[in-house]
């Protein structure tokens, strides 16, 4: 498969529209699955797991399934490639570069949904929705779920539910996941408050790529724990429940800045621009800082010449592997640095604010 | 007030009396994680391994000195011969019949995790329609057979 094809596209997750889109990012659930008569990863030989691609890729090729999805070996593709493929939240770090043997990634052209095989369980699937769209997300996956399931025999258990390697996904399978961008929360110091409230109701908080990852650009990810012992719509429900809470302490704190300090707030908008637009080498980390402050500065109207999509577009593509396959070669770290910092300098002067 | 080892202001307070002489302590909050006063927030993985330890093996002091007899010795799954010791170590399980081969080590352990221990949501649909038969049956024998009628109706919707 040639990716380079996606790379103008911003990928649904990026989409940047579908509802409370000002405050969420974008929803993901994803369901684990096993086959019933072959080992977990741990146990598996390389022909158990090219049996389980085999399964899997003649039950996406049959199913009548409402995404088309088109299968991709991971062993033989390019790491970069690889990077690039993790960045659109379409495979996990460890299907990358974590794991051995063999093991593949389907998705759909959209980049809504995906199925992993070989990665911790036989299969993983996952549905990305721009903005906040649990019910839309599940409905997908549930039909995908479906789908798959009419070729292919799951471990199932009576009491236990679906069977995982790790017990601790065992039962429904489905982890939910909500992407927030919570930057008024960081800038009034509140942040830390909501987050220890969300760990008494046992949900988790991680940071854009997952487990172990820092937050940057203060975006988060919420998502359950429990995966045995309630239902689907209710572990739904609850995290419903949480992001609307939290998107109103957003809110109104953004609602707060704008009142009590906007001539401030502008001026860190607007020298988020200026650094962006003029700097010659410029890290991932402090790009995707400065981009909250500019995303921000949208969402406060204190801003009128760029477009929400074309902040998450410099958001994508100032990523490392996109980066390199806009340049065409692989970049070392310093080289990565000045070829982001050029990147943004031309898309901010096409954009015209930058002059 | 002001961190006892730093000038940042200090928000962990820490009183502790031993003997009747009480200690005050005022840190900020970096200087007190960094000498491990914090406990560091939960990850979103639950360690498994430590949480594994905890529940065989509660009180290790007492373990060491006697033999083992409480860990159960024969049990390895007879379908891909993991061990409660293998899955400990890596709290990864080898196949689907492991949660049946081991399950007197997941029990508890589920209970810790999901404080659930028997899964109410979606099901296969053989699983779905097995159970609707059941529910059939058992509503034939009740004499509900409008319940019955539903529930044929779904098993045969499933059934296309």
């Amino acid at each position: 498969m040639n990716l380079d094809s996606l790379l103008p596209n911003l990928g649904e997750w990026l989409r940047g529209t579908g509802p409370e889109s000002d405050v969420v990012v974008s929803t993901r659930v994803r369901l684990a699955r096993n086959l019933a008569d072959l080992p977990f990863a741990t146990r598996a030989t390389a022909a158990h797991k090219a049996e389980v691609i085999t399964r899997a890729k003649e039950a996406l090729a049959k199913s009548d399934t409402q995404h088309k999805l088109e299968y991709t070996d991971i062993p033989s593709m390019a790491v970069l490639d690889r990077q690039f493929l993790v960045e659109r939240q379409l495979i996990s770090r460890e299907l990358a570069g974590g794991l051995d043997g063999p093991r593949g990634v389907a998705f759909d052209p959209t980049e809504t949904a995906s199925v992993m095989v070989n990665e911790e369980d036989h299969l993983r699937l996952q549905v990305l929705r721009s903005g906040f769209a649990l019910d839309e997300a599940w409905q997908d996956i549930d039909r995908l779920d479906d789908a798959l399931e009419q070729r292919l025999s799951y471990a199932f258990h009576t009491q236990f539910g679906y069977l995982t390697a790790c017990p601790t996904n065992v039962g429904t399978g489905m982890r939910a996941s909500v992407m927030l961008h919570l930057p008024a929360l960081g800038l009034t110091k509140q942040i830390d408050k909501v987050f220890r409230a969300l760990q008494k109701i046992n949900l988790a908080v991680r940071g854009l790529h997952g487990e172990g990852s820092r937050a940057f650009g203060d975006l988060y990810q919420i998502s359950n724990h429990v995966t045995l012992g309630k239902n689907e719509a209710k572990i739904l429900g609850e995290i419903r429940e949480v992001i609307v809470t939290i998107l109103q302490y957003e809110r109104q704190a953004r609602n707060a800045i704008v009142k009590e300090r906007r001539q401030a707030e502008h001026d860190r908008v607007a020298r988020a621009i200026g650094t962006l637009g003029s700097a010659t080498m410029i890290t991932a980390e402090e790009t995707m800082e400065l981009l909250s402050a500019v995303r921000l500065g949208i969402h406060l109207h204190l801003l009128d010449s760029i477009p929400v999509t074309a902040v998450n577009q410099l958001f994508i593509h100032t990523q490392s592997a996109h980066l390199q396959k806009l340049a065409g070669h692989t970049l070392d770290g310093e080289e990565r640095n000045s070829a982001r910092a050029k990147y943004l300098k031309a898309k901010l002067r096409e954009l015209g604010s930058h002059k | 007030m002001k961190c006892q080892i730093c000038d940042n202001p200090a928000t962990v307070h820490l009183t502790d009396i031993v003997n009747k002489k009480k200690r005050e302590l005022h840190l900020c909050e970096r200087c007190a994680r960094e000498r491990n006063l914090i406990p560091e927030p939960p990850g979103p993985q639950i360690d498994l391994k430590a949480l594994l330890n905890l529940l065989t093996n509660p009180f290790p002091q007492a373990g060491a000195t006697e033999p083992t007899t409480a860990e159960p010795v024969a049990t390895a799954c007879e379908a891909c011969g993991m061990t409660v010791a293998e899955f400990k170590a890596t709290g990864r399980l080898g196949c689907p019949h492991d949660y049946e081969s081991l399950r007197s080590t997941l029990e508890p352990l589920l209970e810790r995790i999901h404080r659930g221990m028997t899964h109410v949501g979606k099901a296969p649909r053989a699983v779905r329609v097995r159970d609707w038969k059941t529910q059939m049956h058992a509503a034939i024998a009740a004499e509900d057979y409008e319940e019955a009628a539903r529930l044929r109706d779904l098993i045969r919707t499933a059934g296309e």
